[in-house]
């Protein structure tokens, strides 16, 4: 258009357009603001050659640099890997008892453990290794299946109970009171009898009760009730109680029986990740 | 009187912030060419710039024995370690108040300073103004006094003058790299590092500073000068803010000054009043921020004072009394304003007869400022408060010990009962050995009922002493456990202290909690 018609109330070109006498001013966007804008499309051309963008059927374009995050995030994982992986290898070199002498693998496997027992054992035994009802108490100086180095580092391989696992500690104690094996007044006298041990509230020894513990429960739990790890018998004559250190809850076990189970890590982690776990577990506090 | 002295030759020069030629911000750098001058305050400005480039070249070389596990370098900011060495103090980063009470005290300091005999600091002492110093006298070597430099400046380039261009920016530089180079010795072993830079074996980072610190200085001492204190710097701001009419600041004195005349002989025969300027424009001359320091008080200042000397030079010659540019009050110089008016304000015209008598000297009444003027409640306060400060920093530093202790109770579990019913509680201590010397130390137990403590490394038994040895500047995580028996304390949580001591009789204790179930008791 060669006669720009100017509006002459702003001094305006207008863009010629006119709609029942009303005309269109025409402002045009300022200047930086479009080659900004054409900028950002150049770019844009750029990028979706350099990089993936175009979607195709399966996949998208490769981009002519080939960049992938996940090619990016398994070289980092790569990099992590190699940068541990002579200690890996050391432990998975080393029986886990030595680990304790080489006191830098031992810092590694530590802390290596620490981050282990956050994703695998903490769901049960919590993020502080206190347990619960059911679930032992990892910090302090009772082991069912025994508290060496060794024995953490087994039970942790074959895992308790577990199905998958030949080799797994396991053991069952009988339900006395269900399957009717002992009287309700013979559970009584031997719950009472149990409960005198540690000194809980209403227990009394009697001569029945220390026959019955005898027949009944010294096979496994030891003539005094001190506790067999090896057969995974708990000790029966201190403070701590996997269900319920109570008369009742000595009754209750007695009557219907509790287990816990635990997987065998060893098939699952690997020997090197089970020896970080057992160095770990053994530090908190109570490894023998 | 006038009549045997020989008159001073004009100098032709313009201050580059005069009235009429003011311009905007960011115009281009009018080029100064400050003349050599001789006097007092250039003797004392070249005994600062001695004393203040030999503490900082030669402070990284001084020795300190601290036996053979520390440095021997007296003064040394050890980044690997974390660790700053000065002469008998060491720092350790969590001591870092210490750096900040000296940074509060050098801002009181320059508060103080500026406030009793104004921008001393800028003037004197202050890095830039002081290679500053170093560079133009590099360059008068090379290229001569003022009027050379500004021959060879309007010369079209020649043999000669690439030479004396080559030179003086080759000086320059070399005066950059030993500037850097002096630097980086502050933080490693001075000796040693000296050797590694010239080998070509020192780490790359040494390189990369003495790199940056040569262009600094280079830029800003050889290149950009005066710009540095007007534009980057943001003291000449704050000062208006902190002199005030008591602060001693470099004044030309116009009540005496004027009405200036550059034909004195010709004025006084015509019998028109004169002052004692004689507008020989020596001031301007020699300034190095290239300004009239007869417009007053100003930004660009930063009393040098040597005005004072080439002022102080020609009035010499005259045969006048010196002092026309002096170290003044604003209070003073009032007083002899109105004096010289005849006026408490300031519009009145200066006659110079009113200060003299009939033989031409000033009369009694006139101020002269005395030096006692820089004590007063202002300065005072910020006296106060900067030895407060240095007394604070003083006293923890003589009260501090070098064997330190923190504990921290485990959150996770808080407690674990044990098999006997007895409660284990975790804690993470950490045992500091500040001073490069092993200690052997002890932990024990107070106000625990039946407490004693394992650790991780000793399974099974419990005592009621540990005793561990500590590396010299170092720290000793421990991991502690304390047991107790509940039965046989009062509250679930028990308030109990653990004591480090070491055999040379250093003492830390540290509160912490102890607790048990409360199903237990």
């Amino acid at each position: 258009m060669s006669d720009k018609e100017i509006d002459d109330v702003t001094g305006t070109a207008t863009t010629g357009h006119e709609w029942d006498g009303i005309k269109e001013l025409n402002t045009p966007l300022p200047r930086w603001w479009l080659w900004t804008f054409y900028g950002c499309i150049a770019f844009a051309i750029g990028y979706s050659v350099v990089y993936p963008a175009w979607p195709l059927i399966t996949s998208a374009t490769p981009g002519v640099i080939g960049y992938s995050s996940r090619a990016e995030l398994d070289k980092d994982l790569a990099a992590a890997t190699a940068a541990q992986g002579d200690r890996i290898a050391q432990i998975a070199a080393t029986p886990v008892a030595d680990i304790l002498n080489d006191a830098e693998l031992a810092r590694f496997a530590t802390a290596g453990g620490k981050s282990l027992f956050k994703v695998y054992c903490s769901q049960c035994h919590g993020t502080g290794a206190t347990g619960s009802a059911g679930y032992p108490n990892l910090n302090d100086d009772e082991w069912i299946w025994g508290g060496t180095i060794d024995q953490i580092h087994t039970t942790l391989t074959h895992g308790v109970r577990s199905e998958a696992d030949p080799d797994t500690r396991f053991n069952m104690m009988p339900n006395f009171g269900a399957d009717e094996l002992l009287t309700a007044e013979e559970i009584d006298s031997v719950a009472k009898e149990v409960a005198s041990y540690s000194g809980i509230e209403g227990g009394v020894t009697s001569p029945e009760g220390i026959q019955l513990f005898a027949d009944n429960c010294a096979a496994c739990h030891g003539e005094k009730g001190e506790g067999l790890p090896e057969l995974g018998g708990p000790s029966l004559t201190d403070q701590i109680w996997l269900y319920q250190g109570t008369l009742d809850g000595i009754k209750a076990q007695l009557n219907q029986t509790r287990h816990g189970v635990m997987p065998a890590w060893g098939a699952r982690l690997g020997d090197s990740a089970v020896k970080q776990l057992a160095v770990y577990v053994h530090g908190l506090g109570g490894g023998q | 009187m006038l009549a045997d002295q020989p008159t001073p030759e004009r100098i032709d020069v313009e201050p580059v912030n005069s009235p009429k030629q003011r311009q905007p911000l960011y115009a281009a750098r009018k080029k100064i060419f400050p003349r050599a001058v001789s006097g007092t305050f250039r003797r004392f400005k070249w005994l600062m710039m001695l004393i203040t480039l030999t503490i900082y070249y030669v402070t990284p070389w001084i020795r300190w024995d601290r036996g053979p596990y520390a440095t021997d370098q007296a003064v040394l900011v050890d980044l690997e370690n974390r660790r700053f060495f000065f002469f008998f103090i060491e720092i350790w980063p969590q001591e870092f108040y210490y750096v900040a009470g000296m940074l509060v005290m050098a801002g009181i300091g320059l508060f103080l300073v500026t406030s009793t005999v104004g921008r001393a600091w800028c003037g004197y002492a202050c890095p830039q103004t002081v290679w500053v110093d170093l560079f133009l006298a590099v360059e008068r070597f090379i290229d001569g006094d003022r009027n050379a430099q500004m021959k060879l400046d309007a010369a079209p380039w020649s043999a000669d003058k690439a030479v004396k261009r080559v030179s003086k920016h080759a000086i320059w530089l070399v005066i950059g790299v030993l500037t850097g180079g002096a630097w980086i010795f502050y933080f490693a072993d001075a000796p040693t590092l000296l050797v590694e830079v010239l080998t070509l074996q020192a780490p790359p980072v040494a390189y990369f500073t003495i790199a940056l610190l040569t262009a600094t200085t280079y830029t800003f001492g050889g290149l950009l000068r005066e710009q540095v204190c007007t534009y980057m710097c943001p003291w000449p701001r704050i000062q208006g803010a902190m002199l005030d009419e008591f602060s001693l600041t470099v004044t030309y004195s116009d009540w005496r000054g004027e009405p200036r005349n550059r034909h004195q002989k010709k004025a006084i025969a015509e019998n028109k009043p004169v002052g004692d300027c004689i507008d020989c424009n020596a001031c301007v001359a020699v300034c190095p921020m290239g300004i009239d320091i007869r417009e007053g008080q100003q930004l660009e200042c930063i009393t040098c004072a040597l005005c004072i000397d080439a002022c102080d030079d020609v009035m010499t010659r005259i045969g006048k009394d010196r002092g026309l540019i002096s170290y003044t009050t604003l209070n003073d110089y009032n007083a002899n304003m109105a004096l010289a008016t005849g006026s408490t304000g300031d519009l009145g015209t200066i006659e110079p007869n009113r200060i003299r008598d009939a033989a031409g000297k000033l009369i009694d009444k006139v101020k002269h400022t005395n030096w006692r003027s820089i004590v007063r409640p202002r300065t005072i306060v910020y006296f106060l408060g900067w030895s407060a400060i240095g007394l604070a920093l003083l006293t923890v530093l003589a009260l501090r010990s070098p064997l330190q202790l923190n504990v921290l109770h485990d959150r996770n579990p808080v407690y674990v009962t044990l098999k006997d019913g007895t409660v284990r509680n975790g804690y993470e201590v950490k045992i500091l050995n500040m001073t490069p010397t092993p200690r052997v130390i002890a932990v024990t137990l107070d106000g625990l009922p039946g407490g004693s403590m394992s650790m991780v490394d000793s399974r099974g038994t419990t005592s009621q002493a540990i005793s561990v040895e500590l590396e010299p500047d170092k720290v000793l995580p421990l991991r502690l456990y304390v047991h107790a028996d509940p039965a046989q304390l009062e509250a679930a949580k028990t308030r109990f202290q653990i004591t480090v001591t070491s055999v040379d009789g250093l003492t830390a204790v540290a509160d912490v909690n102890f607790e048990a179930p409360e199903t237990a008791r």
